[in-house]
């Protein structure tokens, strides 16, 4: 019988199995030219790539700038963003005050800000952090004032029996509080949708893993460009596993 | 007998006095008295409880309640047990307990000693560390009580507190409610739906009903232990029957009598 639901183990090794099965097409389809040459670089070129650019300390300089973008950016758009969220999700004021800005600034992606960026900025580290900040921004205040939104008003009622009435003992009571998952899932998306923008921050030429990316695909150096593509996708796991153990350890209580 | 809570002609409106949710509602609640509000569905009993604890305020008519004798700072006037136990999932049953008291200004070590003493009362000193999610329907309801009885009340508001758990679980918790009672001297007050839970716990029964509810009768449960099934008890469960569908009282002399409205 064939085992449709496979185990946690199972499912390890099968994954593993699958980028195994890719990296060996892939090979053989450069290696016995089913690719035009020059199109894709083989599995087995990487390995030097990797090596000559970590000789060159360009890989570990693009990595260290780049996380450094990508950390700023993720904080303030994550912390504006999630704070937005909740005062405009809590307070129907606010909210219906902001409801017409949000509306015309939300559909405007990052790179679109990327002229201002530069205006206001300049091509340097803020500059990056501006862009990253902005997309990693909607997400959290999306998240955040979805979260408050869905808070069961019967809650409040219970603080309120027990003393705890008013806008501030509400919020930290109970609105914050309920909120966390939604929060925490919004903060999330935005890890990953943070390492997508720290390319489109970095393609007008600050210094990271966009940039160098860019260089190394105007020489035609296409190891180089995927050796990058992976490097990012290594950071992105790293940073969403750490944040895994984070969320839950927070939200033990949702088991 | 002192009198604890007093309403006089209470009215509640949501729409500014064209139809009223209850309305000329008279009702004494004397010290340590134990009594029930029975009525159907809908008729306001629940929402009479948040106006009698001060969530909502009456649209006419006035609320008393009478002084504290002694000036306390470390407990609530009034505490409310909801229906469906009502915990904050992201607190352990613990936290939950110490809800009212972190509003009371006391110390990390007395809420942890009063929080405690709570739990022992309702028999979930064991459980003091789980989640609400790791506990039954029946445990949820006990750390409610526990949750309203650490605040130490004057006037204990249960509303229809045991309506969701099943018969079994429910005897079990009318049967600890009544021990926890006898050994706190609590005003409460209870609201229910279930003709016999009403006899088996109250002192007094009042009957709230019609469309806007009114007081339809307020009458007083013979001596305990109770026996639902008793002649004298079906007697008394068939005259609050008529009462709620707001037809006159049949009357019927056995152990109930007439209070003074």
């Amino acid at each position: 019988m064939i085992v449709l639901r496979p185990g946690t183990g199972t499912r390890t090794a099968l994954s593993i199995a699958g980028l195994v099965v890719l990296l060996v097409i892939w090979q053989i389809c450069v290696q016995f030219h089913v690719v035009p040459p020059g199109l894709l670089p083989a599995p087995t070129e990487l390995w030097p790539a990797w090596r000559s650019e970590l000789a060159g300390g360009y890989w570990q300089g693009a990595v260290r700038d780049s996380l450094g973008h990508y950390a700023a950016g993720l904080a303030i758009g994550s912390v504006l963003g999630a704070a937005a969220g909740l005062v405009c999700g809590a307070v129907p004021l606010v909210d219906a005050l902001t409801g017409g800005i949000v509306r015309l600034l939300r559909p405007i992606p990052g790179l679109a800000w990327v002229p201002f960026a530069i205006l206001w900025f300049g091509l340097n580290t803020a500059g990056a952090t501006f862009i990253i900040a902005i997309s990693v921004f909607w997400i959290n205040f999306y998240a955040a004032w979805g979260a408050v939104k869905s808070v069961d008003p019967e809650l409040c009622e219970v603080a309120a029996a027990f003393g705890h009435s008013g806008f501030v003992a509400r919020m930290s009571y109970v609105i914050l509080p309920a909120s966390l998952p939604g929060l925490l899932a919004g903060l999330r998306t935005g890890l990953g949708q943070g390492w997508m923008s720290v390319v489109a921050a970095e393609l007008f030429g600050v210094p990271g893993i966009g940039a160098r990316m860019m260089q190394a695909s105007s020489l035609l150096a296409t190891d180089i460009v995927v050796v990058y593509m992976i490097t990012m996708a290594g950071l992105y796991a790293l940073t969403d596993f750490l944040f895994g153990f984070l969320r839950d350890r927070l939200l033990r209580w949702q088991g | 007998m002192t009198s604890l809570v007093h309403l006089d002609d209470t009215g509640l409106s949501h729409d500014r006095g064209s139809s009223f949710v209850f309305r000329h509602v008279d009702l004494t609640l004397n010290t340590g008295e134990f009594v029930a509000v029975l009525g159907p569905s809908g008729v306001g009993k629940s929402t009479l409880l948040r106006v009698i604890m001060g969530l909502i305020p009456p649209t006419e008519g006035q609320i008393t309640l009478a002084p504290p004798s002694v000036q306390q700072t470390d407990s609530r006037r009034t505490a409310l047990v909801f229906q469906d136990a009502r915990l904050m999932p992201w607190r352990t049953v613990r936290q939950n307990v110490e809800l009212g008291l972190e509003s009371l200004g006391l110390s990390r070590k007395e809420r942890y000693v009063r929080a405690d003493e709570a739990l022992r009362l309702v028999g979930l000193s064991a459980e003091a560390g789980r989640w609400p999610r790791q506990l039954s329907g029946g445990q949820r309801q006990r750390v409610g009580v526990a949750r309203a009885l650490t605040v130490n009340p004057d006037l204990l508001l249960m509303d229809e507190p045991f309506g969701a758990l099943d018969a079994i679980t429910r005897t079990g918790l009318q049967s600890e409610l009544l021990a926890i009672w006898e050994a706190t001297h609590k005003t409460v007050l209870f609201v229910t739906h279930d003709i016999d839970e009403a006899i088996m716990l109250a002192d007094r029964i009042v009957v709230l009903a019609g469309s806007p509810g009114s007081v339809r009768g307020d009458l007083i449960v013979g001596p305990r232990p109770r026996d639902p099934s008793s002649p004298a008890m079906r007697v008394l469960a068939g005259r609050l029957r008529a009462l709620i569908a707001g037809e006159s009282d049949p009357g019927g002399a056995a152990y109930w009598q007439s209070a003074e409205i």
